[in-house]
């Protein structure tokens, strides 16, 4: 029975994040449309309390209460041109969260689950790098990071070993903790090369992206418990990430394919080159 | 391969939500006009953290004993908190600055 009323309230909470997300986009509703996605999210939270066998629950109301209290905090005294850090940090924080649930689902899995073992890597990866990248956005647009010129090559280098790394910790069939950290660290500093050639005023659009690849590992991590709660708002955030980062390109008048990868100190020779459009 | 090929038809049912959502996810913002192009960002942010559904289980499953789980679960909690709260306080208080300007629509 309080497994059947589990589902139900996962599948109420899902309805209640795809109203709110629908209300969001229009100005009259926008409010609403907030209020009912956190309704949503307070269901959704309420409902796993009651996922069985669960222990800790000390320690799990204990972090629930220091989060709630630094989160509303810093979000009501931000100044309101500083809320675009705040989200970059906020959405950060989602992302390392997704990864820390790796790190430690990594112990429990066994190895020669190379399904869920792929997602695993997938939400680890994803993860630290929206956690790192999002640690820069906020900097960059804090003043605080200057803008740095990397090489892409260089920056494809760490992804690409990374995946190697993953694929070899997949296949060997055996623990390797030691390499699943070396994991996340190179999916750290890819987040880190990845943002900071991109230029201040763009870092709005690639913070919609971060947020975009958080959803994505809030549904991996999702696949990895079967629960259907995290797998539908992840990818719902994922996709309406990419479309809104799309769109805020566009308004933008630029390209996303030019803000990430025209970087920022390349445009030296035809100034300006990161204007398309008119 | 056949692993990953496996893995795909024993979770049809999952996949089919994957796709869909994506499309849900597309079709639900499709309309939004420029001026919320940030809370609305700020609010799948929000929504992004119903990864704390995740942290809640794998810290509420992990050995009582072991110390290093118990921490990196406890983290996960707390940063998932924070994106949680922090993204919706953030996001009221962004569309609280429209309501003060009429004028826009």
């Amino acid at each position: 029975m309080i497994l059947q009323l589990i589902d139900i309230g996962y599948l109420v909470a899902v309805v209640l994040f795809i109203l709110g997300i629908k209300l969001m986009s229009h100005p009259e509703s926008a409010r609403k449309g907030n209020s009912i996605a956190l309704a949503g999210m307070i269901l959704a939270i309420v409902v796993s309390f009651f996922t069985p066998g669960l222990n800790n629950i000390a320690l799990i109301l204990t972090a629930i209460a220091l989060g709630t209290v630094g989160g509303l905090y810093s979000a009501k005294t931000v100044q309101m041109t500083a809320m675009p850090q705040l989200v970059s940090f906020f959405n950060g924080m989602g992302g390392a969260a997704a990864a820390l649930i790796g790190l430690v689902e990594y112990g429990d899995l066994p190895v020669d689950d190379i399904g869920k073992g792929s997602v695993l890597m997938a939400s680890l990866v994803i993860g630290s790098v929206s956690f790192s990248g999002s640690l820069v956005a906020m900097g960059k647009l804090q003043g605080v990071i200057k803008d740095i010129r990397v090489n892409k090559i260089l920056a494809f280098l760490v992804l690409g070993l990374a995946i190697a790394l993953a694929v070899y910790v997949l296949l060997s069939g055996q623990p390797k903790p030691l390499l699943v950290y070396g994991l996340v660290a190179l999916a750290l500093i890819y987040g880190l090369l990845f943002v900071y050639p991109i230029g201040g005023a763009d870092m709005p659009v690639v913070i919609s992206l971060l947020n975009s690849l958080t959803g994505v590992t809030a549904a991996t991590t999702g696949l990895l418990y079967d629960n259907k709660v995290m797998l539908m708002g992840g990818i719902l955030v994922g996709s309406a990430g990419l479309l809104l980062t799309l769109l805020m390109a566009k308004a933008m008048n630029r390209s996303v394919s030019n803000i990430l990868f025209t970087s920022f100190g390349t445009a030296a020779g035809p100034a300006g080159s990161g204007q398309d459009g008119d | 391969m056949d692993a990953i090929i496996n893995y795909i038809s024993v979770n049809q049912q999952e996949f089919y939500i994957f796709i869909l959502a994506v499309f849900v996810g597309i079709e639900v913002i499709s309309k939004v006009p420029t001026v919320l192009h940030t809370p609305l960002m700020s609010g799948s942010n929000a929504l992004s953290g119903v990864v704390i559904v995740g942290s809640i289980i794998v810290l509420g499953k992990t050995d009582p004993a072991n110390y290093l789980a118990l921490t990196l679960g406890f983290l996960a909690v707390l940063l998932a908190t924070l994106n949680v709260v922090g993204g919706f306080a953030v996001t009221n208080r962004m569309l609280e600055m429209f309501k003060k300007k009429p004028g826009k629509k």
